[in-house]
């Protein structure tokens, strides 16, 4: 049955083009961006201020500011998820009801629309926390927004971890803590990892949500309660609002898109160095 | 048909029994595993556990040391003794439990760390931290197990590059390294090849001068070369039970149970 399915022309060609379809939209909105972009940038573009509202001048404080709102973001976010992970996957069993509930809430977290975390930011960090329209704003939204992706791929990465080797730890008289620094976390590094990526992912590429939060400001940012305007809002502003804006927009687009496959380039090698070393040999011995 | 032959054994009169278990029962849930086991563990013997399988030969070794403590939903009834201290009490330091009675499990399970590590981690949990001391004992555990001269070079080479039969001997090696008095060995030879299975067999046998070793294994033939006593476990109504426990030359020669002569002669189980 599968065989013949296989063999007949007609899904054959349906099934070819439909990978067509997703990779060629995927290798034409790139080719797009590279064609557009590549010639606007240099050196001078990536380190000096924008003028002229962006239409000309370069994105070095925007850089500094994105690099800034994900630090914060990934500072608070990142132990908080670790160990709100290792709370599930160590401290709570599959069926608890406490841990059940709070998984449920995360994947609704992960759900909700970045603009709606925008909201919340605008109304809890900048107003009731009084830290305005700035980098801490902004960051600490972001942080909300990715902690469901870190917290359950974190917890996936400790779940995968073999319960032998809790067992063999156990019986060798290592507490749990012990256990969790030396044995467990090394070796849920990759799913940590993962997380890591998807979070970053999620955060560099955020824009509704830093609307609200980080502002608008191209300044080069002062401290952290400055605002501070990140790549993807660059973007947006500069293709929407300013006309003539656009070989910029394309030019930070094509740096955003550089950014993001090095993220990922960077994490499957970091996974794959602990991978091997790791969890690899466990399985297939 | 409940069993007798407890109180009259040799096992008991011999000699104090360096652990016991009294009237010990298990269950996972609803689901009893097995009950009302008393057996003694002897110093310097090796006591065989023996039976078909899911008759909760390896349930009733983790309670010995308390890793049931990390199983969801199991409950643990009755008593177990370690010299005079009581191991189900809740208050017991369970970690200096563990350092007493060591555990080997079926599948190898050595840390992902380098051969040195594995044994040289739990050590340094458990307060050895002069360098010097550990690379002394480190070596003198790996010549317990036959090891030393297979790995000296590669101490820092990852324990999990080594053969299953290698893998396991390490795994005795780091539990060896704790100085335990008690060793529980769930089949350890069950997922080896022959020749490593027969490298441990002879391990364990050795082992017998310092400790008390308490082995599960489901090779009646293994259980005939190296045990001093034997303790055989069987189904019925759906659980565990003990049938026979003595010293392994009566239970293999005159066995008091028809089911343990039947088992033993290989009609059944």
């Amino acid at each position: 049955m599968k065989q013949e399915i296989i063999k007949s022309p007609i899904s054959t060609i349906l099934v070819w083009l439909v990978a067509v379809l997703v990779t060629g939209t995927f290798a034409w909105i790139l080719g797009d961006i590279i064609f557009h972009g590549v010639g606007g940038i240099s050196w001078e573009f990536l380190t000096t201020a924008p003028e002229d509202a962006g239409r000309s001048g370069g994105i070095g404080p925007i850089l500094v500011s994105t690099g800034l709102i994900l630090a914060v973001a990934m500072g608070v976010s990142v132990p908080l998820g670790v160990g709100t992970a290792i709370l599930l996957a160590e401290f709570t069993s599959a069926t608890n009801w406490f841990g059940r509930f709070v998984r449920r809430s995360l994947d609704i977290l992960a759900g909700v629309p970045s603009i709606v975390f925008g909201l919340f930011g605008n109304a809890f960090f900048a107003k009731t926390l009084g830290l305005g329209f700035s980098i801490l704003s902004g960051g600490l939204t972001l942080a909300c927004m990715v902690l469901p992706i870190l917290i359950r791929s974190a917890e996936e990465g400790l779940r995968g971890v073999p319960d032998e080797l809790r067992l063999g730890a156990a019986a060798l008289g290592l507490s749990r803590t012990t256990t969790l620094f030396h044995l467990l976390l090394p070796a849920a590094i990759p799913g940590l990892l993962v997380g890591l990526v998807l979070g970053i992912g999620r955060a560099i590429a955020e824009t509704a949500a830093l609307v609200f939060t980080s502002g608008y400001v191209a300044r080069m940012p002062q401290s952290l309660l400055d605002s501070g305007r990140s790549l993807s809002i660059h973007i947006f502003d500069l293709s929407m609002n300013i006309s003539g804006g656009d070989t910029n927009a394309y030019g930070s687009a094509l740096v955003l898109v550089i950014l993001l496959l090095m993220i990922n380039a960077t994490a499957a090698w970091l996974a794959h160095q602990s991978s091997s070393k790791y969890n690899d040999s466990y399985q297939f011995r | 048909m409940t069993v007798t032959n407890l109180d009259n054994s040799k096992a008991r009169t011999q000699q104090p029994a360096l652990m016991r278990t009294e009237q010990l029962s298990l269950s996972y849930g609803k689901k009893i595993a097995f009950e009302d086991v008393s057996i003694a563990i002897n110093q310097s013997k090796i006591t065989a556990l023996v039976g078909p399988s899911g008759c909760g030969k390896s349930s009733f070794l983790s309670c010995l040391n308390r890793l049931t403590d990390l199983i969801d939903n199991c409950r643990v009834m009755g008593r177990i003794f370690l010299e005079k201290w009581d191991v189900m009490n809740r208050n017991i330091d369970t970690i200096a439990l563990r350092r007493r009675v060591g555990h080997i499990f079926q599948k190898p399970n050595p840390f992902p760390l380098d051969l040195w590590k594995n044994i040289a981690f739990p050590l340094k949990e458990h307060g050895v931290k002069n360098r010097q001391e550990i690379d002394s004992i480190v070596e003198k555990v790996l010549k317990d197990v036959g090891l030393w001269h297979e790995v000296k070079d590669r101490l820092k080479d990852s324990a999990l590059a080594l053969s299953g039969g290698q893998q396991q001997r390490l795994c005795i090696a780091r539990a060896l390294a704790l100085e335990p008095e008690v060793l529980l060995m769930d089949e350890p030879c069950s997922a080896l090849d022959p020749i490593s299975s027969g490298v441990v067999e002879d391990l364990i046998a050795s082992l017998r001068q310092r400790y008390a070793v308490l082995v599960v294994t489901h090779n009646l033939a293994q259980a005939k070369r190296i045990a001093d006593y034997v303790a055989v476990f069987w189904v019925r109504d759906n659980r565990g039970k003990l049938i026979e426990f003595g010293e392994a030359k009566q239970v293999f020669e005159s066995p008091q149970h028809d089911l343990t002569a039947a088992y033993i002669s290989g009609h059944r189980g």
